[in-house]
C-alpha cells in the first residue's frame, strides 16, 4: 500500500472513530465537532478540484457555501411558515426534506458557478483571485441589504432538517449522513481526476499552450471544474447550515473563503485527503488553542505562514513525502 | 430629488473615490513592480487608523496624529516586506495569497489584543469640523472636502513621482525588465521594501483620514481592500492612471447607487419595497459595474496583457 | 508555384504580415507545404522564425494575410481549432506538463486526437486504446522506456524527443515543428535526422531548424527569412548557390 493511501486510510478510520466513541461514551460536543470536521472538508473538497487540479486560485468560494447554506435556510423557513415561496405561476412551497435541500443546493451553486466561472475564468492569474473574491462580496452585501431573509441576523432552522428513515437530531445519525456524503464526494473527485478531464485540466494547470496544441480548449475544462467544484462546496454549505441550524451572511464573507482555502493548503494541496487532514486540524487547533488564548487566530496565523514559507506540501506531504500529488497511473 | 442634494452626494462619491485611490495605488504598484498579490494591505490602513487615533488622544494634534499613521504603516510595511513578504515574490500567487491571509490573522488579531474588540473614535480636527458654503447654496463638511483635497494632491504628487523622478524612472524599470533594473546598479531588495513601504504608508494615511469619519476598528480595512481590488481590476492591474479612474468609477458608482436606486424603484414599487430593493442592487452595483467593464476588457480599462 | 496542383499543397500561407511597432517581423511572407515533403524555414537570430510559426499555429494573430490548411482559410481559427484541424506542433522551448509522467503528456495527445471532449468518469490511464497510441509514439521516438519517469526528470534531449511523440499521436496532416534538433547533441540529432526522413511520408512537415547540417539533409525545398521577409525559397542546391542568401545569412552561420 502506498503510503498516502494508508495516511489516507487512517484519516477515514479516525474521523469514523472518534464520534463512534464518543457516541458510546454520550460525549456530544465530540460527535459534532466531528461533524463540522467532515462538513468543512467537504467544502474544502470541492475547493481543491478547482485549485489543487485546476490550479484556479478562487478566493469566492464562500459564495457557493452561502448559497448552499441559504438554499436550506430558505427552504426550511418557508416550511416553517407554512407560507410558500411563490404561488404563481406555480406553486413552490417550502420543505424540509434534506435531498430537496441538498439538489436545490447543488443546482443553484451550480449555476452560479456557471455564470461567475464564465466571466472569471476569461482571466487569469491575479485578476482570477481578485474577481472571484469581488463575486463572493457580492453575495455578501446582497444578503446584507436583502432584508427578505432576515438580512445581517441571518436566519434560523429552529427543527434540523428531515431525512427519510433517519432521525437527524440525533447528532450520530447526521455525523453518518455528513460523513457517506463526504465519501461519495471523495470518490466523485478520486474517478474525475483519474479521467481524460482530469488529466487535461491538471495539464492545462501546468502548460497551458500545450493543451491548446493537442487540440483541447483549457476554458471549457476548467469552466466544468469550477462548476462541478462549486456544487460541491454548495452541498457543504447546506449541510453546514443544519448542523448549526442556523445561517447568515458570514458564510458568504470572504474570511470564509479564506478559511476553506486554508483546509486544504493545510492539510496538502492536490492531495485527494488534503481536505479532510486540513479540516481536522484546523478544528483540533481550533479547540485546543481557544483555551489557551482568546486570540487564537494568531497562532493559527502563524502556522499557516510557516507551512506556506517552508512547509509547502502540508500535513499529508509532510507524512508521506513529495511524491503522490495528482493522483494519476 | 433636488440639485443640492445630487451634488452632495457626488462629491461624497468623489471623497470615497479619493480614498479608494490611496489603497488602489499602493496595491497597483506592489502588483506592477512586485508582481505580488497583498491581502494585508487592509491591514495597513487598520494600522495607520489605529496609529493616528492613539497618538490624537495622548497629545490631542490632528497633524502628528496623520503623520503617525504614515510612520505607523510604513514602519509595519518595511518589517513585513522584509521579514515575510520577500520571501514570497517568487511564489506563485496561492502562496502570496495564503501568506499574506496568515498576516491578516496576525495582524487583526493582535490590534485586537492592544485594543480590545470595541471601536474607538478618531475626532475630526476642530479647524474643519464646520461646514464650507458652495455655490447653489450647498454646504458640505469642510473635512470631507478637505479629504478630497489632500487625496487629489497625492494622486498628483504620485503621478509626478512616477513620470518624473529618477526613483519614479527606477519603478517603472522594474515593472518591465527586473535584470534590467539591477544592471543598472540599482539594489532591488532596498527598492522593492521602498515601494512596499510607500504603498503601505497611502494606505495607513488613508486609513486615518476615513477613521476621523467612520469608527476605527478591527476589520475596517477589509471592506477597503475588497472596492480597491475591484477599483484595480477595473483600471488594470499595475496601471496607477487605471488605479484613479477605476477609484472614482468605483466610488461614484458606489454613492449614487445607493441614493439613485432606491428613488428609481420608487417609481414603480410601494417605498418599502422599492428601498430594500433599490438598497440590494446598490450593494451589488459595482460588482456589476466590473463584470461589465470585464467581458468587454478582460485586463481592465488600463491593463496590458 | 503555378501548376502544382492545389490538392497536393496541405498548408499554404499567403501574404502574412505582422508588425510590432516599428518593428515588421513578418512582411508579406508568403509560403507553402506540399504531401511529402520537408520544407525548412531558416534564417538569422531575429528574423522572424518564432512570430511566423506562432501565427501559422493560431496562437498569434496576423495584421493581414492568410493561412490555409488543406483547402480551408483557417486564418480566423484559434491554435485548439488548428490543432483539431490536423496542425500538429512542437515548441522551441519543451512545452510538456512536467509533473506528469512521460506517458501521461503522450496520452494528453492522444486524448486531444479524439478531437472530442475528455470524458469525466473513466480512469483514463487504463483506457487501452488510448494507452497504445501512446505508447507507439512513445517507441517511435525511443522513450518506450522511459514511459513512467516524471517528465522533469528527463533530460533535455528526451524532452525535444517528447515533444515529437506527443505531435505524433495527434496524427496531424501537417507538422510544424520548431527546432526540434535545438540541444540534441550530434548523435540525437541524427537519429532525429533518420526519424523526420522517414515521417514525411506520413505528413509534411514545415521545419524551423537552426541546424544547418540537418537541414541540408533532409529539407526538399528551403525557405530563407531575413528581417520578416523571404528572399529565397528553392531546393538545398539553389539556395546554397544563392548569391543574396550566402552575404545575407549562410555567411553568418558560423557566429551562431
Amino acid at each position: 500500500m502506498r503510503r498516502e493511501t494508508l495516511i489516507n486510510t487512517i484519516l477515514t478510520l479516525g474521523l469514523l472513530a472518534v464520534p463512534l466513541v464518543a457516541w458510546a461514551m454520550d460525549e456530544t460536543y465530540a460527535i459534532t465537532l466531528a461533524t463540522e470536521v467532515v462538513i468543512l472538508a467537504l467544502a474544502g473538497v470541492g475547493l481543491n478540484l478547482a485549485l489543487g487540479l485546476g490550479g484556479l486560485v478562487s478566493l469566492g468560494h464562500a459564495m457557493f457555501f452561502g448559497i448552499g447554506g441559504y438554499a436550506a435556510g430558505i427552504l426550511a423557513s418557508h416550511a416553517q411558515s407554512y407560507d410558500p415561496i411563490m404561488e404563481w405561476p406555480f406553486l413552490i412551497e417550502g420543505t424540509q426534506s434534506m435531498p430537496v435541500i441538498w439538489l436545490l443546493a447543488i443546482v443553484a451553486s451550480a449555476l452560479v458557478a456557471l455564470a461567475t466561472g464564465a466571466l472569471s475564468l476569461r482571466t487569469s492569474g491575479v485578476y482570477f483571485i481578485m474577481i472571484t473574491l469581488a463575486f463572493g462580496q457580492m453575495f455578501y452585501y446582497f444578503t446584507i441589504s436583502w432584508p427578505a431573509y432576515g438580512g445581517e441576523d441571518g436566519l434560523s432552522i429552529y427543527v434540523r432538517d428531515r431525512f427519510p428513515g433517519l432521525n437527524t437530531l440525533d447528532p450520530i445519525q447526521f455525523f453518518g449522513l455528513c460523513f457517506v456524503l463526504l465519501m461519495v464526494c471523495l470518490f466523485i473527485v478520486a474517478r474525475l481526476s483519474r479521467s481524460g478531464f482530469g488529466l487535461a485540466l491538471n495539464a492545462a494547470r501546468q502548460n497551458e499552450t500545450r493543451v491548446r496544441a493537442v487540440g483541447i480548449e483549457p476554458y471549457r475544462l476548467r469552466l466544468m471544474a469550477f462548476v462541478i467544484s462549486g456544487a460541491i462546496t454548495g452541498l457543504a454549505g447546506a449541510l453546514y447550515a443544519d448542523l448549526n441550524r442556523f445561517v447568515s451572511p458570514v458564510m458568504f464573507s470572504w474570511h470564509t473563503s479564506g478559511e476553506i482555502m486554508v483546509f486544504v493548503i493545510l492539510g496538502g494541496v492536490a492531495r485527494l485527503f488534503g481536505p479532510v487532514a486540513g479540516a481536522a486540524l484546523f478544528i483540533i487547533l481550533e479547540e485546543a488553542l481557544d483555551g489557551v488564548s482568546d486570540y487564537w487566530h494568531i497562532y493559527l496565523g502563524a502556522l499557516l505562514l510557516i507551512v506556506v514559507l517552508f512547509a509547502r506540501g502540508g500535513l499529508i506531504g509532510l507524512l508521506a513525502g513529495r511524491n503522490g500529488g495528482g493522483g494519476h497511473d | 430629488m433636488n440639485l443640492v442634494l445630487l451634488i452632495e452626494q457626488l462629491l461624497n462619491g468623489l471623497q470615497f473615490g479619493v480614498m479608494l485611490f490611496l489603497m488602489a495605488a499602493g496595491l497597483t504598484l506592489i502588483f506592477g513592480v512586485m508582481g505580488l498579490i497583498n491581502l494585508a494591505h487592509g491591514s495597513l490602513y487598520m494600522i495607520g487608523a489605529f496609529a493616528a487615533a492613539a497618538v490624537a488622544s495622548a497629545t490631542g494634534s490632528f497633524t502628528l496624529a496623520l503623520m503617525a499613521s504614515l510612520a505607523a504603516a510604513a514602519l509595519a510595511g518595511v518589517i513585513v516586506e522584509m521579514v515575510v513578504i520577500r520571501r514570497l515574490y517568487d511564489r506563485d500567487h496561492l502562496d502570496q495569497v495564503l501568506a499574506t491571509f496568515a498576516l491578516i490573522l496576525i495582524f487583526s488579531e493582535g490590534t485586537r489584543w492592544v485594543f480590545g474588540s470595541f471601536p474607538i473614535y478618531l475626532d475630526v480636527p476642530a479647524a474643519l469640523s464646520g461646514g464650507v458654503n458652495l455655490p447653489f447654496g450647498i454646504r458640505y463638511p469642510a473635512y470631507r472636502l478637505a479629504i478630497i483635497g489632500i487625496g487629489l494632491v497625492v494622486a498628483f504628487g504620485l503621478f509626478l513621482l512616477i513620470t518624473r523622478t529618477r526613483i519614479g524612472m527606477r519603478i517603472r524599470a522594474g515593472e518591465s525588465d527586473r535584470e534590467m533594473i539591477g544592471a543598472l546598479g540599482v539594489n532591488i531588495a532596498v527598492l522593492y521594501t521602498a515601494i512596499f513601504a510607500l504603498g503601505a504608508a497611502l494606505a495607513g494615511f488613508a486609513g486615518a483620514l476615513v477613521g476621523a469619519i467612520q469608527s476605527v476598528e478591527v476589520g475596517m480595512g477589509e471592506p477597503v481592500l475588497i472596492l480597491a481590488f475591484v477599483t484595480i481590476v477595473i483600471g488594470g492591474i499595475g496601471s496607477i492612471r487605471g488605479a484613479f479612474v477605476g477609484a472614482l468609477l468605483v466610488g461614484l458608482t458606489d454613492t449614487m447607487g445607493r441614493v439613485l436606486l432606491p428613488i428609481l424603484f420608487r417609481a414603480f414599487m410601494e417605498p418599502s419595497a422599492a428601498t430594500a430593493v433599490g438598497a440590494a442592487l446598490a450593494s451589488m452595483s459595482i460588482y456589476i459595474l466590473m463584470a461589465a467593464i470585464l467581458l468587454f476588457k478582460p485586463t481592465g480599462l488600463y491593463g496590458s496583457a | 508555384m503555378a501548376g502544382v496542383a492545389m490538392t497536393e499543397t496541405l498548408l499554404e500561407i499567403r501574404g502574412m504580415s505582422k508588425s510590432f511597432g516599428a518593428l515588421k517581423a513578418s512582411d508579406d511572407v508568403s509560403l507553402d507545404l506540399k504531401q511529402g515533403e520537408i520544407h525548412a524555414l531558416i534564417g538569422p537570430n531575429g528574423a522572424g522564425k518564432s512570430t511566423l510559426i506562432a501565427q501559422i499555429a493560431g496562437s498569434l494573430r496576423p495584421d493581414s494575410g492568410e493561412v490555409w490548411l488543406e483547402g480551408h482559410n483557417v486564418t480566423h481559427q484559434d491554435a485548439v481549432a488548428r490543432a483539431k484541424a490536423g496542425l500538429g506542433r512542437t515548441f522551441q522551448i519543451s512545452s510538456l506538463a512536467m509533473e506528469d509522467t512521460v506517458l501521461q503528456n503522450a496520452m494528453l495527445g492522444a486524448l486531444g486526437a479524439r478531437r472530442r471532449v475528455p470524458g469525466l468518469w473513466r480512469p483514463v490511464m487504463r483506457d487501452s486504446d488510448l494507452r497504445a497510441t501512446a505508447m507507439e509514439a512513445l517507441r517511435e521516438v525511443g522513450l518506450e522506456e522511459f514511459a513512467h519517469f516524471r517528465t522533469a526528470d528527463l533530460s533535455h534531449g528526451q524532452r525535444r524527443q517528447l515533444e515529437v511523440a506527443v505531435a505524433l499521436t495527434l496524427r496531424p496532416h501537417v507538422f510544424l515543428m520548431d527546432e526540434p534538433m535545438a540541444g540534441l547533441g550530434a548523435e540525437g540529432s541524427a537519429i532525429l535526422v533518420e526519424f523526420l526522413r522517414n515521417l514525411k511520408s506520413h505528413a509534411p512537415i514545415l521545419l524551423v531548424e537552426h541546424d544547418m547540417d540537418a537541414v541540408f539533409q533532409l529539407a526538399d525545398r528551403i525557405s530563407v527569412l531575413v528581417y520578416g521577409r523571404i528572399i529565397a525559397t528553392g531546393t538545398p542546391s539553389e539556395i546554397r548557390a544563392n548569391a543574396q542568401v550566402r552575404e545575407a545569412y549562410l555567411g553568418e552561420e558560423d557566429e551562431e
